[in-house]
């Protein structure tokens, strides 16, 4: 079994899967029985300022879609922070690090945008002896109108300027949370680090509407007869998620930013993608509030598993690995010819490869009488879709045309990389040669 | 005296009262909207589907599961009954292991078929539930057409008629319509009365107007409605049974087991319906499954099967052979009857076992005996008394492919007729095709 011992900006867990700030860290109660499960470390959910807490509403908090078989793919959630008085949160948050002094405990924190909150509320968590703050500039419901949250996480100047506040008045490792509800994540990560942010996390939620109910003609969840967007996640925004994580880890500003992984972590495989794209630790929220805590142990017996395959001794050694692939598109090879081909002996002559290539791509897909399909390699552009739609994995795949090899669309020789800053259709190339 | 499955010689009330309740349920329950969407999901879909080629009404299935997959199951029966207006009982009692279901490109990859006859049937009787029609009669054309036979080839043939404006009558010899879905189909494979629900739900349409009692050759004549309608369509499937032509078959209790099948449908009270202790059924098509199956069903403390050929000949499929024997029904093949002894009633059965080469069957001298209560002989039906005239082939009234017979504005369809094997499916095919070509002939030129 491999070494899973994680170290996230000097904070040491067990693992490196910790629970994000939201519903199931909101307790002591659930914050226990999640270190029982056997999770590295939680994020709690985050702290308002002092005074009365907020208040939820008392209709459905959560919208969601699903897949096959009633599978939950995404979640909406229009859930505020923590609205419980904030001395119990620092109680409880106090009694969970003294009984669980291994594992990870970092307080999300958000109140309003000037110095003197921030000031007050680091000063009120300061003997919890919790491990790290994580500043929520990420929610996009309800607290944005308030001017937080997605609010701040908007304006790089504004995560800046507050970010630097928290490290004025606290010792504590900062984690700074970003909201995915930006054009450019480059460009609020980079303020966090000219903040002094010791790390970034994310993503925070998307703002979505899930669905409307096309009976009461009102977006879903509904609350007596209206709704309002909330933030999306799940296993759909994983994909997204991704990106801007790698989007930061290769940045050449941000490159070597500590980052906690966030978005739709559901399994080993899942923590395993955000972490060889740069994460250093990930995050999970709705896969435990699909399936409970109990999941921990199968990314720990996963990632073990992975880890002994790959001759990883520890965590560190997979963090980042995938980044040096992640490249621009005009870096790819556009030497690299594939084609499609179809093993027979696994097809099952469904037919999707055909009515995708035929109604909707290049008409390279052949068909015969006894339902045989065959690549037309002289039409195949490699686009990949037959595979994406054939039900039956592996059944077919990209066979790449060695160099010197003719592809017989283009009548070309498959010759050395080579990519668009020097194909002869590119405009600058050409105005280079006049 | 309290009867048991060991009472001996054929008796009523075998079984507990609740145990015929029990017994005679839904053989294959419903799915609810849940199962059914998850059922829907495992669909690919697929181009050209082959599941829609094996189909003899050729169904749209891709698309009416694809409908419930996006929870329009009325939709879904409405592209059903488009191409198969009794979709209904199709959905419980065609073959679809053989048809459907066994080229369905998931049957093929794992041995697990998309569901399509029970989600077929979640769309039917989601549709029927509500006690609506799905289609409209066209503008009356004025036209008659006499329909023999209220079986699923003619019930097909009628709607389709009535629904193009025709004003359609059927004659039918039982007191009630439905055919072989009413007489001739296991119990608990349409139970709660599902096919008279589904004739009433047919007749909706409007134009179509039902005789019962009414037997050709007795009642009526083919010269008859040939000159008081514009057109005939001959559906009254097959109402003769062949022999064993084994010494003793005419000893008591040795029936057709269509007629104990029927008898079963028609009973009130399954409790007083008699059924030997050891009960032998011949042949090796649905018919006898069904009868055997009931059997045992009723109480009979030993069910045999004998087929005269090899298991793979049986034209029961091995899903109903599974069926039957998983209900302890026994199937012995390759034993040909030879003799039925009894002194009165059939005591026992005597079998030769047969061997089956290039120059046919033949009987081995080696014999076996059966103990028999009950014989029940499901070996092929044939077609009743033929109107005069009228062109057979193979023992059926001969038809080409759009169901026209050698005579002049006579259609034929369903097991009357040749062509497409004898299953409800096949006939609702036949009878929906004749009814287009009929239409055609009317009011074409």
């Amino acid at each position: 079994m491999a070494n899973l011992q994680s170290d996230f900006i000097g904070i040491r867990s067990p693992n490196p899967f910790w629970l994000a700030s939201a519903p199931p860290t909101d307790k002591e109660y659930n914050v226990r029985r999640a270190f029982e499960a056997g999770w590295g470390g939680v994020v709690w959910k985050t702290l308002g300022s002092e005074g009365p807490p907020v208040v939820n509403v008392n209709g459905p908090r959560y919208g969601a879609i699903w897949g096959a078989d009633r599978r939950l793919l995404g979640l909406n959630n229009i859930e505020l922070i923590t609205d419980r008085p904030l001395e119990v949160n620092l109680r409880e948050i106090k009694s969970v690090k003294r009984d669980y002094p291994d594992r990870a405990l970092v307080i999300s924190l958000m109140v309003p945008c000037d110095e003197d909150s921030w000031k007050d509320i680091l000063a009120r968590i300061e003997d919890t002896e919790a491990d790290g703050v994580e500043l929520n500039f990420g929610c996009p419901h309800g607290m944005a109108e308030r001017g937080m949250g997605s609010a701040v996480g908007q304006v790089p100047e504004y995560i800046e300027m507050v970010t630097r506040w928290v490290k004025t008045h606290s010792r504590m490792p900062c984690i700074v949370k970003l909201t995915p509800n930006v054009t450019d994540i480059r460009k609020p990560a980079e303020a966090a680090k000219r903040g002094g942010a010791d790390a970034v996390s994310l993503i925070n939620t998307i703002n979505s509407i899930t669905g409307v109910d096309i009976d009461a003609f009102a977006p879903m969840p509904m609350i007596d007869g209206k709704g309002t967007h909330g933030g999306y996640c799940g296993p759909a925004v994983k994909p997204i998620a991704l990106n801007m994580v790698a989007e930061i880890a290769r940045n050449p500003e941000t490159h070597g930013l500590p980052i906690s992984g966030i978005g739709g972590v559901t399994t080993w495989r899942d923590a395993v993608e955000f972490m060889l794209l740069g994460a250093g630790n990930v995050q999970v929220c709705t896969a435990v509030m699909t399936y409970g805590f109990r999941i921990v142990e199968e990314m720990i017996s996963g990632l073990s598993d992975y880890m002994d395959a790959k001759g990883f001794e520890t965590t560190a050694d997979l963090v980042g690995r995938a980044v040096p692939n992640v490249t621009d598109w005009q870096y790819l090879n556009l030497n690299y010819v594939t084609k499609a081909q179809i093993d027979q002996d696994l097809c099952i002559k469904c037919g999707r490869c055909y009515a995708a290539c035929e109604d909707t791509s290049h008409q390279a897909i052949a068909m015969s009488p006894d339902r045989t399909f065959s690549v037309k390699d002289e039409e195949c552009v490699a686009c990949n879709l037959c595979v994406d739609v054939c039900p039956v994995e592996n059944c077919i795949t990209m066979r790449e045309l060695p160099k010197g090899a003719v592809d017989p669309r283009t009548g070309r020789t498959v010759g050395d990389y080579a990519n668009w800053l020097s194909h002869p259709n590119n405009p600058s190339v050409r105005e280079a040669a006049e | 005296m309290t009867m048991s499955q060991l009472t001996p010689g054929v008796v009523p009330g075998r079984l507990p009262a609740e145990a015929y309740c029990r017994n005679f349920a839904d053989v294959e329950p419903p799915l609810d909207r849940h199962e059914a969407k998850v059922a829907a999901d495992r669909c690919y879909f697929c181009h050209d589907a082959p599941c829609v080629t094996a189909c003899p009404t050729a169904i749209d299935i891709p698309l009416f599961i694809r409908q419930i997959a996006t929870g329009t199951p009325e939709a879904a029966a409405r592209t059903i009954f488009n191409q198969n207006i009794l979709g209904g009982m199709c959905a419980r009692v065609c073959p679809t292991e053989q048809l459907c279901e066994e080229v369905c490109v998931r049957e093929v990859a794992e041995g697990k078929p998309v569901e399509i006859a029970r989600l077929q049937r979640h769309a039917t009787d989601t549709l029927m539930a509500k006690n609506v029609h799905p289609f409209q009669r066209a503008a009356p054309t004025g036209k008659r057409v006499a329909v023999v036979g209220a079986g699923p080839a003619g019930l097909a043939a009628a709607h389709r008629l009535a629904m193009l404006g025709h004003e359609v009558t059927i004659f039918d010899a039982h007191p009630k319509p439905g055919g072989l879905n009413e007489y001739g189909i296991a119990s608990y494979k349409t139970p709660g009365n599902f096919a008279q629900a589904e004739v009433d739900w047919l007749l909706m349409i409007g134009g179509i107007t039902l005789r019962t009692g009414q037997a050709l050759g007795r009642d009526i004549t083919l010269e008859g409605l040939r000159a008081g309608f514009d057109a005939v369509f001959l559906g009254m499937g097959l109402s003769g049974v062949n022999a064993l032509r084994a010494e003793g078959e005419e000893r008591d209790n040795v029936h057709p087991a269509v007629d104990f099948i029927a008898a079963l449908r028609q009973a009130e009270d399954l409790s007083a319906l008699p059924i030997g202790r050891d009960v032998v059924v011949i042949g090796g098509g649905m018919t006898a499954i069904d009868a055997a199956v009931q059997s045992k069903l009723l109480g009979a403390e030993t069910v045999t099967i004998v087929y005269r050929r090899g298991q793979e000949r049986m034209s029961a499929s091995r899903h109903e052979q599974d069926h039957a024997t998983s209900h302890g029904v026994r199937i012995i093949c390759n034993a040909a009857p030879v003799k039925v002894h009894g002194n009165g009633a059939v005591r026992e059965v005597e079998f030769a076992y047969t061997e089956d080469g290039p120059g046919g069957l033949k009987l081995l001298s080696e014999t076996f005996r059966l103990k028999a209560d009950q014989l029940f002989k499901a070996i092929g039906q044939t077609l009743g008394e033929v109107p005069e005239g009228i062109a057979l082939q193979g023992g059926k009234i001969a038809v080409d492919a759009a169901g026209r017979t050698s005579l002049e504005g006579v259609w034929a369809g369903g097991d009357c007729a040749t062509g497409g094997e004898d299953l409800t499916v096949t006939a609702v095919a036949q009878g929906r095709d004749a009814a287009m070509d009929i239409h055609a002939e009317l009011v074409g030129s």
